[in-house]
């Protein structure tokens, strides 16, 4: 847009921008590479080595003489290390801790009591000792091993199953279809009455709308848990229930919805809707055939926005829905993971994914709209 | 799955209601005041008064929830905020001289101050460079989509994404996130970012910074675009420098949408809890009012007086915001 941005400044212009890029970019990158590395790899490199050789300083514990043969007088344990799928190579290994990589593999380890261990470059092992391994602690094997990078979905089915994510996930949809599709009913004959019918204090209604839209939710949390605790009391039912966070949800999102709203529908051309009325069309048909269908971006607009901020959303949740197991979303139960299970990046990358799949892809496919009902709230406003 | 049938029936018995409220009331009223009366004059007093009474039936819902959801609440805030903790004796002001002492409300209070110095103006500044700059390049679309994506994304999910990034190892072991091994490799030593006092606030606020940029760079690129082309095409010919035309020229025109975002951001950031609850629930002297008045809301079984005043203190803190938005979007009906 800006003229006279030729050769140096349009290369900075570039660089800066890559620059933003990779910084807005680089952690959520980080967090979906490692959702899908195994999790002992996790653990000990940094997700940029995802692609390269990591090596790992790893015991095995050989069986305490379950599986020994007798070769030429002497009880020979065979087996291998590396277990599992996976594999990679042994660089070294050593009997105790102190020199876990004193030997190169294929080389023989003399340990005490004449006993002697050989570990491949496979990993393949071979103990052999002139008595019975039985009885024994099992001898542990110190190696050093050389493990290509790996990646799994294995994180993905453990969180979906073991963690209940699925369950919160169900949750989720649950608490944010119908907190989106309710408000925007009621929103639409609102909106269309503030835009286009003539009645007193309609002015003030507006501004009160406006100023709705920035009262904080705070405020509203500690009443509305004493209405909902004493209406649940006085009917005999449990005051936490969905129909309770939908309402919720409504009431929290209505001031926007009816702004949002109110502002597009005053944009349609007079023309259309006086047509109408000189032709005998009431308000409700007029609303109905008419105003709703052109309004259509507003409504795709804010859906989205309800959509996000409903699925996204954990204060709501926790207050009115509370925070038991079996009725938790998935943006606490990330906050419980992230209480209990705060070291094991494997399933906390994995949930983060599962619960933000889904506003992502919203985003990316309805960004048009979120794009238009942002400029609609806001560019207006000034 | 049996939830999923429950929410869809709720969806489709809400719509048929709804439906049924707003049809039903327009048809009582259309029969209650007939459009087409016997004698003219009846007719036209019938149409004036369904017209007086119609507005209220399309607004009916609307208004209750607001009135229960938003405005009750603030007076019933205000109410509790002189009660105890159950909400049942009056207690007068003990509940603010309880506040004005409290160690973890001053905390809360400063962080508070710090994180709306610093967030509004970071992200506006942040949204304004990177409006600026993909405005000026082919592949800009793509730019702003990554840049905006974090928008989408849950305070707790992008908790989840920056405590990955400041995962800190122990001196010496390899470190797994990503700004301890920046910080290793140009040879620092590993820190616990979001344990160290007073600095970890900052560490804290980046994570909305990341978020709420893309929200302003949308908002201002538009705006830079409305900008009339002849007051740039006019400093071209006057010999101004690229960066002089976008200072001078550009930036004083969008002021008003600069303040929008501004404000916006604000309000957001007076409300930010989750990041706090996620990342470290207010430990390390990283309290913000927000989260504070969850704690009190819950703690020990629920102190709904001192949950309340907190409320009241955000809700003062946003008032003149909200003064300053109603007498804005006033002014404009005025220019319709």
């Amino acid at each position: 847009m800006l003229p006279g941005t030729r050769s140096p400044l349009a290369w900075v212009v570039h660089l800066s921008v890559v620059l933003l890029v990779l910084l807005w970019t680089l952690p959520t990158a980080g967090l979906l590479v490692s959702s899908f590395r195994d999790k002992d790899q996790i653990a000990v490199s940094g997700w940029w080595t995802a692609l390269s050789t990591s090596s790992q300083n790893l015991v095995f514990r050989a069986p305490a003489g379950e599986g020994e043969e007798i070769v030429d007088g002497r009880y020979v344990l065979t087996g291998s290390v590396l277990e599992g799928p996976g594999g990679g190579r042994v660089s070294a290994f050593g009997f105790s801790s102190r020199a876990p990589a004193a030997f190169a593999p294929g080389e023989t380890a003399e340990l005490k009591d004449g006993v002697r261990l050989v570990v491949t470059g496979d990993g393949a092992f071979e103990l052999s000792g002139a008595e019975s391994f039985a009885g024994t602690r099992g001898q542990r094997i110190f190696y050093t091993a050389e493990v290509p990078p790996r990646f799994t979905t294995a994180n993905y089915a453990n969180v979906l199953t073991a963690a209940g994510l699925g369950r919160s996930f169900l949750n989720s949809m649950t608490v944010a279809v119908p907190a989106t599709v309710i408000p925007i009913l009621i929103a639409a004959f609102a909106a269309y009455a503030l835009a286009w019918m003539r009645f007193p204090g309609r002015a003030l209604l507006i501004a009160a709308v406006v100023g709705l839209l920035v009262v904080p939710l705070q405020m509203s949390l500690i009443p509305l848990l004493k209405v909902y605790n004493s209406v649940g009391q006085a009917f005999g039912f449990d005051p936490k229930s969905y129909i309770g966070i939908w309402l919720a949800h409504t009431g929290f999102g209505l001031p926007l919805a009816i702004y949002l709203l109110r502002n597009y529908m005053a944009g349609l051309p007079r023309e259309v809707m006086e047509t109408a009325r000189v032709d005998g069309a009431t308000d409700f048909q007029i609303f109905t055939r008419i105003v709703l269908p052109l309004s259509f971006p507003a409504l795709a607009s804010f859906a989205i926005f309800q959509f996000l901020w409903t699925w996204n959303d954990l204060l709501v949740a926790l207050v009115f829905l509370g925070p038991q197991d079996d009725k938790l979303v998935l943006t606490g139960r990330l906050v419980n993971l992230l209480g209990s299970r705060g070291g094991d990046w494997e399933i906390l990358a994995a949930s983060a994914f599962v619960s933000i799949a889904v506003p992502l892809l919203v985003f990316f496919s309805m960004q048009k709209f979120l794009v238009r009902g942002l400029l609609a709230g806001s560019v207006k406003g000034g | 799955m049996e939830q999923l049938w429950t929410a869809l029936f709720t969806i489709v018995a809400g719509i048929a209601g709804a439906a049924l409220y707003f049809w039903g009331s327009n048809w009582l009223l259309d029969r209650v005041f007939p459009a087409h009366a016997g004698d003219r004059s009846a007719a036209s007093r019938n149409i004036a008064r369904a017209a007086l009474i119609r507005p209220w039936l399309f607004l009916g819902p609307a208004l209750i929830a607001l009135g229960l959801y938003l405005v009750y609440p603030v007076f019933a805030s205000i109410w509790l905020s002189f009660h105890d903790r159950g909400g049942q004796g009056f207690v007068g002001l003990a509940n603010y001289r309880w506040l004005v002492s409290d160690p973890g409300f001053r905390e809360s209070l400063f962080n508070n101050f710090l994180w709306l110095l610093m967030v509004p103006a970071a992200s506006t500044f942040l949204g304004l460079v990177a409006a600026a700059l993909t405005d000026r390049i082919a592949w800009g679309n793509l730019a702003r989509s990554l840049i905006f994506m974090p928008m989408a994304i849950s305070f707790v999910g992008a908790a989840v994404i920056w405590k990955f990034v400041y995962d800190y190892r122990g001196e010496g072991s390899e470190q797994i996130g990503l700004l301890n091994a920046v910080v290793v490799a140009f040879g620092g030593v590993p820190q616990a970012w979001i344990a160290v006092p007073f600095w970890n606030n900052f560490f804290l606020m980046v994570i909305l910074i990341w978020i709420q940029t893309g929200f302003a760079m949308v908002i201002l690129s538009a705006a830079l675009r409305g900008i009339p082309e002849e007051t740039i095409e006019a400093a071209v010919l006057d010999g101004a420098s690229g960066i002089q035309i976008f200072l001078r020229i550009m930036v004083p025109q969008i002021w008003g949408t600069i303040a929008v975002v501004w404000t916006t951001i604000t309000i957001t950031v007076l409300k930010v809890f989750d990041i706090v609850l996620a990342m470290t629930n207010g430990q390390w002297n990283s309290q913000v009012l927000a989260n504070l008045m969850f704690d009190w809301m819950f703690r020990g079984g629920g102190d709904f007086g001192r949950g309340a005043t907190i409320a009241i203190v955000i809700m003062v803190l946003v008032v003149p915001i909200m003064v300053w938005n109603i007498r804005n979007a006033r002014a404009e009906a005025g220019d319709r």
